[in-house]
């Protein structure tokens, strides 16, 4: 796989984990470039674990829940954690209604959430407990 | 959250006009527009235009996903199966109420099995074989006609009151 | 068309563009007359209506459509016909007031055509004329009438149900929605979209369904219970069924309802023991506070 970097899609690694987020601007052809950017990136970087932020999207079709789907199946295969973040309230009633469930993928409330549960805390509490009480 | 008052009750009555043919009195915009269904970059094309139709008709923004993403689910098809076609917007109005109408054309060999077809799962292609009973799920109104000579026609509606 | 039916309707477009303003005064002071009118529209608003229906009816009038068709196909007179039921409809009006404010027309206007001529062959055309003119309006208008008190009936069970699907706070992350009632399609988005928002806004990580006030679980509402569920997932949040009473227990066993992926517990303050340990999990553990969907 000889993946050019996506254009619009940045891709960042915090340690073991790569960070991202799709945007809803985007057409079939970069999402699929997206999809093997991200597994190149992580066999390259050995990462254990992804965030993918989707709280810009405004909509989730069949195509990107399947891509979703699929991008969580291929990164466990190389050893990596997909966490989906953010979904927006009314993408996720749309998608229930479709009747897509994103079998196998995890979802997080939001991106704290989601790194958190990759085992990144979102301030530096000796405690390593995540700050609950007004997040917001 | 639903408006039912954004369209505010009797206050319409404001826009009527002495010689009955001045600008449009419903509330709505009554202009159809047709868009071709050939490249993928038509598909985010056609994502656009129709959401800013649902604004336009003053949709709440869960029925403005609904409508965009079945909009999405039935271009696709058309692209996919059908080897492009058009969708055609159009703005009904009924007594109380605004809605939007999508009319997806394609050219393509059309529906052998339609009820197979609206079943989920059945797929021919990519996706995941949602598109159709996705897109008969999300709006209020469902048609499909599909043509022995090839060609099918999708036409699906959401209402809103106002 | 006939010569005498083409003459009656020059006749009484005639007199219709002679008399615009007087006719729309007669019919508005017609209308005043009724006593139930007074307290709905005013007489701005009557005034507004007659002048647009009166311009929309001119020029169908001047156009080649039959007399007969052109209602149903002339969209500016179709317009003012249902914008003035609506208006009756969502004031409350008795039907007999909408049907009236079309009697009322035919009133005035043939009082119009009277004052053209007095050769009685000659009115009577036009009254005939007029008759087949306004009767489809009369229908239109009744039709518009039921169909805008239905949409306030709609609005406001729509409204009866926000109310009664409050999303409630019971802990730190910890909503619940208490069901009453049953659960179809409205009412799911209704209670989803109100959940939803609430999870987002509260950034829960449970969110508590009880169905204790649910009569009945058939299939439909086990497929709503489940698309609430899996909504909720999908934004990453957990969700518990409770207030399973033991004959829904039995119904859901014997239809044979799969609701083996959902948490569900008897009672509510079950349910909140449950979330509240989950919650507890979501700070102690890395795998909580994420939603494997299944």
């Amino acid at each position: 796989m000889n993946a050019r970097p996506t254009p619009g899609v940045p891709i960042l690694r915090l340690g073991d984990v790569l960070v991202t987020g799709l945007l809803n601007e985007l057409d079939d052809a970069t999402v699929v470039a997206f999809t093997e950017e991200l597994t190149t990136r992580i066999t390259a970087d050995r990462a254990r674990g992804v965030l993918i932020d989707i709280s810009r999207l405004e909509i989730i079709d069949s195509f990107v829940a399947r891509t979703l789907m699929e991008l969580t199946t291929m990164a466990r295969l190389l050893g990596a954690r997909v966490i989906v973040a953010g979904m927006r309230p009314p993408v996720a009633m749309t998608l229930a209604e479709l009747g897509l469930r994103l079998a196998g993928v995890e979802t997080a409330l939001n991106a704290e959430h989601g790194m958190a549960a990759l085992g990144w805390h979102q301030s530096p509490r000796p405690s390593g407990e995540v700050p609950h009480e007004g997040t917001r | 959250m639903k408006g039912p008052g954004e369209y505010g009750g009797t206050g319409r009555a404001g826009t009527t006009t002495l010689n009955g043919r001045g600008p449009e009195r419903s509330g709505a915009p009554a202009e159809s527009t047709v868009l071709t269904v050939r490249t993928e970059q038509d598909l985010l094309a056609i994502r656009h235009a129709v959401r800013d139709a649902t604004l336009q008709v003053g949709f709440s923004i869960v029925d403005q996903t609904r409508v965009v993403t079945a909009a999405s689910e039935l271009a696709r098809n058309a692209y996919v199966h059908g080897g492009g076609g058009t969708i055609r917007i159009e703005y009904p109005t009924r007594p109380g109420a605004v809605g939007l109408r999508l009319t997806v054309d394609d050219a393509g060999p059309g529906i052998a099995d339609i009820d197979a077809a609206l079943t989920d799962g059945y797929t021919t292609g990519a996706g995941l074989g949602h598109g159709l009973g996705g897109a008969q799920r999300l709006m209020d109104e469902f048609e499909i006609r599909t043509r022995d000579g090839g060609g099918t026609t999708v036409t699906v509606t959401r209402w809103a009151d106002r | 068309m006939s010569s005498t039916e083409a003459a009656a309707r020059e006749r009484v477009t005639g007199a219709l563009r002679a008399e615009t303003d007087t006719v729309s005064d007669r019919w508005v002071q017609l209308q005043l007359a009724q006593e139930e009118l007074r307290d709905i529209v005013s007489e701005g608003e009557l005034r507004e209506e007659a002048d647009a229906l009166l311009g929309a009816l001119l020029q169908a009038l001047e156009s080649d459509v039959p007399a007969n068709r052109v209602v149903a196909t002339d969209r500016s007179l179709r317009q003012a016909v249902t914008d003035l039921s609506m208006r009756r409809a969502r004031a409350g009006a008795m039907p007999t007031v909408t049907s009236l404010a079309v009697l009322s027309l035919k009133e005035a206007l043939l009082e119009a055509v009277q004052r053209q001529t007095r050769d009685t062959e000659e009115l009577f055309t036009a009254a005939v004329l007029i008759n087949r003119l306004l009767d489809a309006a009369g229908a239109l208008s009744f039709e518009t009438y039921v169909e805008g008190r239905e949409e306030i009936i709609r609005r406001q069970s729509r409204q009866l149900l926000e109310v009664s699907t409050p999303v409630v706070r019971l802990w730190r992350q910890v909503l619940a929605v208490p069901l009453i009632g049953t659960l179809d399609t409205t009412r799911t988005q209704v209670v989803m979209e109100n959940l939803l928002e609430a999870i987002q806004e509260h950034e829960a990580l449970v969110a508590i369904i009880d169905i204790t006030g649910v009569p009945t679980v058939d299939t439909a509402v086990a497929q709503h219970l489940m698309q609430t569920v899996n909504a909720v997932r999908l934004m990453g949040a957990d969700c518990v069924i409770s207030g399973i009473r033991p004959s829904i227990a039995q119904t859901i066993a014997q239809l044979g309802i799969d609701l083996s992926t959902i948490l569900t517990r008897a009672t509510l303050a079950d349910a909140l023991a449950t979330a509240v340990k989950l919650t507890e999990e979501a700070t102690t553990h890395r795998s909580a506070g994420v939603q494997e969907n299944p």
